[in-house]
């Protein structure tokens, strides 16, 4: 085992080696459990004392608190305690989200409960601690809060203007952050293009709905001084950071536990201000305090996303070359910056993907992050990639219908070549290596263009409308430290596992990335399987655990598998080199003679079997005294990684989407989609395959249902599952999914992201396919959510 | 909410009397009263459908039935289901096909799926996804669902 190990002499992707499980679509060890109900999600916890908090939240979307009377509420049976803004300030300290690499960035300081002022309608006030959740409800009932409404600031469009309603004064004004990345001379491009167009593209506002809710247990034991927090969440080594520091305790006597998580899709990766009260809470009362948002809660109080405003425009020469982007995008992100990832990276992101997948040489892009009293905005799947592809996507296919060209053609005469990497895009992302015409050419293998084209022309004939659509991408993956820490956030992007292996031959990884449905512990135990030589039923995987795990970063930004797994990877090939050097003790032979073969030693030449692993541990653990006395012993090796060369792995894909517009009820069904993607070592096709369509059908409800709406007076009026509309399994079609593998070279693994290709591309190859269907009748949509109200304005009927 | 009632039910079989508030669901009665904690409350107004569990002969959303009104009644959730062998064949298909991502939807999902076995076996592919449209699945785009079912669907025809 000297020879340095390759993707080649590991065997990766080969499916015909005994102990080959990486490329392999094997179940996922934690899926029996959740078809039989017995997983154990943070609300299935019950602990001795625990007592139950629920918060009073803001009726108002801007007001000053008077005055809070808690008499009432105090005298409802069960209700135990109940705790303002200036009770938690005693023990909790506030927290600004701004990272010092956003130049320019501010935010206000925000307390788990407000001291003066509620600045969104939903932000939580009050919490009152009862017996039970039933209890605690009544007592928030019985509060008696006095408020003086304020004018409110909704309309992000006025927020930077004079008389625009000032949200925290002591910041002079309600600008959170503004970038422009430029590159070329964009007007000059401009002036001397055979053809510009522009449109004005609108995301709206969407938030992530897991169907387990936000829920933590925070249990405060003054005995030891710990505090332990069993808490649906995506990081927990951040969270131990978060309420270590907030609660002025030492990171060491905070432990963070999250059992199964019920999705997750970056809305549990932020801190919330509720959650933050109850680990205050639990530290005051000495005593387990749950809480379990509700519907309406998660609806007013998760964090929301995608509200933008983009204004754009595309230069092409004769030929369908593309010359210039120019575009403008405005976000309202509420009242506060959300601590610690901030609200400003979501508009970060458009400035750096528009026009990702197109080589081209002139760019301007402004954001303009602003305040509003809405519910915070941060990072939701895919954060930005959704809306950068949508105008990006937009633009190309309206440069396309003005040249009279084919939207295939012109995307083959634009993307960025196949051998062009390494290559700088003009917003300054690097990429390795990515494979945008492989994967249309795969593509158009999997979609019957001309056969769809013939089907559109008949039905048109008919009245029915259909529209094929294509959308290319590209997906930021695997983020190194310019993403979070460089700003000054204490978030990791390095990662570790432990990998060790006990008496019996079993073997155990610890890893600090976290599973929240992905697939992260299915496809660790293939990696580690992989890795020593075992049989995946002998690896038990252990993750969400910040006392036994190794600190890391936990699962998001699709940093599971490129990061955490080649920590797997490199922690199981160092242990099976220990193994083998040991076995070479017991065995009197070379170790490098030696392999590992679905748990046993075998002679690497022969194949021949020589001894399990089973009594290789026996020896070792048990009769000790047999071996040399100065063999090394340790059957248990830790790992990290970081990337290295490149700031992000960078994947790529295109979609295509084929649906139909119903021009009497704007009724939008999509028929048919596909998606060709490339994150690198594919590690289990089933889940990979899986994953993408989860993203695409989210992508799809953001595009077709899914919206926030608020009325006049900054009131959310979509607080339940009958109102905020998710994509349901009858609307949804069967979609393709196919694959260009391009592996990363910074990891022996090679593996990137694969969890936000789906989100990221899917809405914007949905509204070239309304587009496309919709050109005859001479209407376009460019405003998400595209609604039957929303089709039915653009052609005119309503 | 001093006021309370007397319920005697069968629950996966086994006989369970218990003193209730009348303003207790059947979701909680089972998860907090119960240790039931295989169904989940996810929306609260029954629309998710998280906390779908069969009473008598029919599934019904856990939160929108109150338990002061099952006195005699027969509810299985997910546990018994589990428990009786039922429909072990559809869970080994979710496990095989990758038909769960997160698994907070899944109990519910396969009380709904169990629903399209015993009663609709004829079934295709589009009467399973009208089906199971009670069901919200956030996670893996319903086609493996979709997938383990009929797939169900077909060797037990």
């Amino acid at each position: 085992m000297n020879e340095i190990p390759t993707p080649e002499n590991i065997g990766l992707s080969r499916e015909d080696l005994p102990n080959s499980y990486i490329g392999r679509s094997v179940p996922r060890p934690n899926l029996p459990k959740l078809v039989q109900g017995l997983a154990s999600y943070t609300d299935d916890v019950t602990l001795p004392r625990m007592v139950h908090a629920a918060f009073l939240r803001s009726p108002h979307a801007h007001a000053r608190i008077v005055k809070v009377d808690s008499a009432a509420a105090l005298a409802v049976p069960g209700v135990l305690r109940v705790f303002t803004g200036a009770d938690l300030a005693k023990v909790c300290d506030p927290w600004v989200a701004t990272l010092d690499h956003l130049k320019g960035m501010k935010s206000a300081p925000q307390h788990p409960l407000p001291l003066e002022r509620a600045t969104w309608q939903g932000e939580p006030v009050v919490a009152v601690i009862a017996e039970s959740r039933a209890a605690a409800e009544d007592g928030v009932a019985a509060l008696a809060v006095e408020w003086e409404p304020l004018p409110a600031q909704l309309d992000m469009e006025t927020a930077l203007a004079p008389g625009a309603v000032l949200i925290h004064p002591a910041l002079g004004d309600n600008l959170v952050f503004t970038r422009t990345a430029t590159k070329g001379d964009v007007e000059a491009a401009m002036a001397a293009a055979h053809k510009v167009v522009e449109a004005t593209f609108v995301t709206g506002r969407h938030t992530g709905v897991t169907l387990e809710p936000r829920s933590i247990i925070a249990d405060y034991n003054r005995a030891d001084g710990t505090l332990t927090a069993h808490h649906s969440t995506q990081a927990p080594h951040m969270m131990q950071g978060v309420f270590a520091k907030q609660l002025r305790m030492e990171e060491g006597q905070v432990r963070v536990i999250c059992k199964d998580v019920g999705g997750s899709f970056g809305i549990k990766v932020h801190v919330y201000p509720d959650e933050v009260a109850v680990a205050a809470i639990a530290k005051v009362m000495g005593r387990p305090v749950k809480f379990v948002a509700d519907r309406f809660e998660s609806f007013v109080s998760d964090i929301h996303a995608r509200d933008h405003r983009l204004k754009g425009r595309i230069a092409v020469d004769a030929e369908g070359k593309i010359l210039a982007f120019d575009i403008d995008d405005l976000t309202g992100i509420g009242p506060y910056s959300v601590y610690p990832r901030t609200s400003a990276v979501e508009g970060n992101q458009v400035v750096n993907l528009c026009g990702g997948p197109y080589d081209f040489a002139n760019y301007r892009c402004t954001t303009t992050v602003v305040l509003q009293n809405k519910t915070p905005t941060c990072q939701y799947r895919a954060v930005g990639h959704p809306i950068a592809t949508a105008v990006t996507e937009g633009l190309v296919d309206l440069a396309a219908e003005a040249l009279g060209m084919d939207p295939i053609e012109i995307r083959r005469r634009n993307l960025i070549r196949d051998d062009a990497y390494p290559y700088t895009s003009p917003p300054g992302m690097r990429f390795e290596g990515l494979s945008h015409h492989a994967a249309l050419e795969k593509l158009l293998a999997m979609v019957p263009v001309a056969k769809i084209r013939a089907d559109q022309e008949a039905q048109r004939k008919k009245g029915v409308y259909r529209g094929l659509g294509f959308a290319s991408f590209i997906e930021l993956t695997n983020p190194s430290p310019f993403m979070y820490g460089l700003g000054g956030a204490r978030i990791s992007a390095q990662d570790g596992a432990t990998v060790r292996m006990d008496p019996d031959g079993s073997v155990v990884v610890l890893s600090g990335v976290t599973e929240q449905g992905q697939g992260t512990e299915g496809i660790l135990r293939q990696i580690v399987a992989h890795g020593v030589g075992v049989a995946l039923e002998r690896v038990k995987v252990v993750t969400g655990d910040t006392q036994t795990t190794p600190y890391g970063g936990g699962t998001w930004a699709c940093r599971g598998a490129g990061i955490g797994g080649e920590a797997a990877l490199q922690s199981a090939i160092a242990l099976k080199q220990q193994i083998l050097v040991v076995a070479g003790a017991m065995l009197q032979a070379a170790p490098e003679s030696l392999d590992i073969v679905l748990g046993q030693v075998v002679d690497k030449a022969t194949g021949r079997e020589r001894m399990p692993l089973g009594e290789l541990g026996r020896i070792l653990y048990f009769r000790g005294d047999t071996l040399p006395k100065d063999l090394p012993r340790e059957l248990v090796q830790t790992r990290h990684f970081i990337t290295k060369e490149y700031p992000f792995a960078f994947t790529n894909g295109i979609q295509a989407c084929w649906a139909e517009v119903d021009a009497e009820t704007g009724l939008v069904t999509v028929l048919e989609h596909w998606c060709v993607e490339d994150c690198g070592r594919v590690i289990n096709p089933l889940l990979v395959d899986e994953q993408v369509r989860g993203g695409i059908v989210q992508g799809l409800g953001g595009a077709l249902y899914e919206h926030c709406v608020y009325d006049g007076q900054g009131n959310l009026l979509t607080t339940t599952m009958a109102d905020y509309l998710v994509p349901m399994s009858a609307e949804m079609p069967d979609i393709h999914v196919g694959h260009v593998e391009t592996p990363t070279r910074e990891s022996l693994l090679g593996a990137k992201g694969a969890g936000e290709a789906g989100t990221a591309g899917a809405p914007a190859a949905l509204m070239n396919a309304i587009n496309d269907a919709l050109r005859p009748l001479g209407a376009r949509v460019t405003e998400q959510p595209f609604t039957p109200a929303c089709i039915l304005q653009a052609l005119g009927k309503i | 909410m001093s006021q309370r009632v007397e319920i005697t039910l069968r629950v996966n079989g086994e006989r369970v009397s218990r003193s209730v508030e009348p303003r207790r669901h059947l979701i909680d009665f089972l998860r907090l009263d119960l240790g039931l904690t295989g169904s989940h409350a996810g929306c609260e107004h029954g629309v998710c459908g998280a906390c779908t569990v069969r009473v008598d002969d029919e599934i019904v959303r856990g939160c929108l039935v109150l338990a002061a009104s099952l006195d005699g009644a027969e509810v299985t959730t997910i546990e018994g289901l589990t428990e009786s062998g039922e429909v072990a064949d559809l869970q080994a298909a979710f496990v095989a096909r990758n038909a769960a991502q997160c698994g907070f939807c899944t109990p519910g999902m396969v009380m709904a799926a169990a629903d399209i076995l015993r009663h609709h076996q004829d079934a295709d592919r589009t009467a399973i996804r009208e089906h199971l449209s009670g069901n919200y699945c956030r996670c893996t785009g319903y086609q493996a669902i979709v997938d383990a079912v009929a797939e169900t669907l077909e060797s037990r025809r």
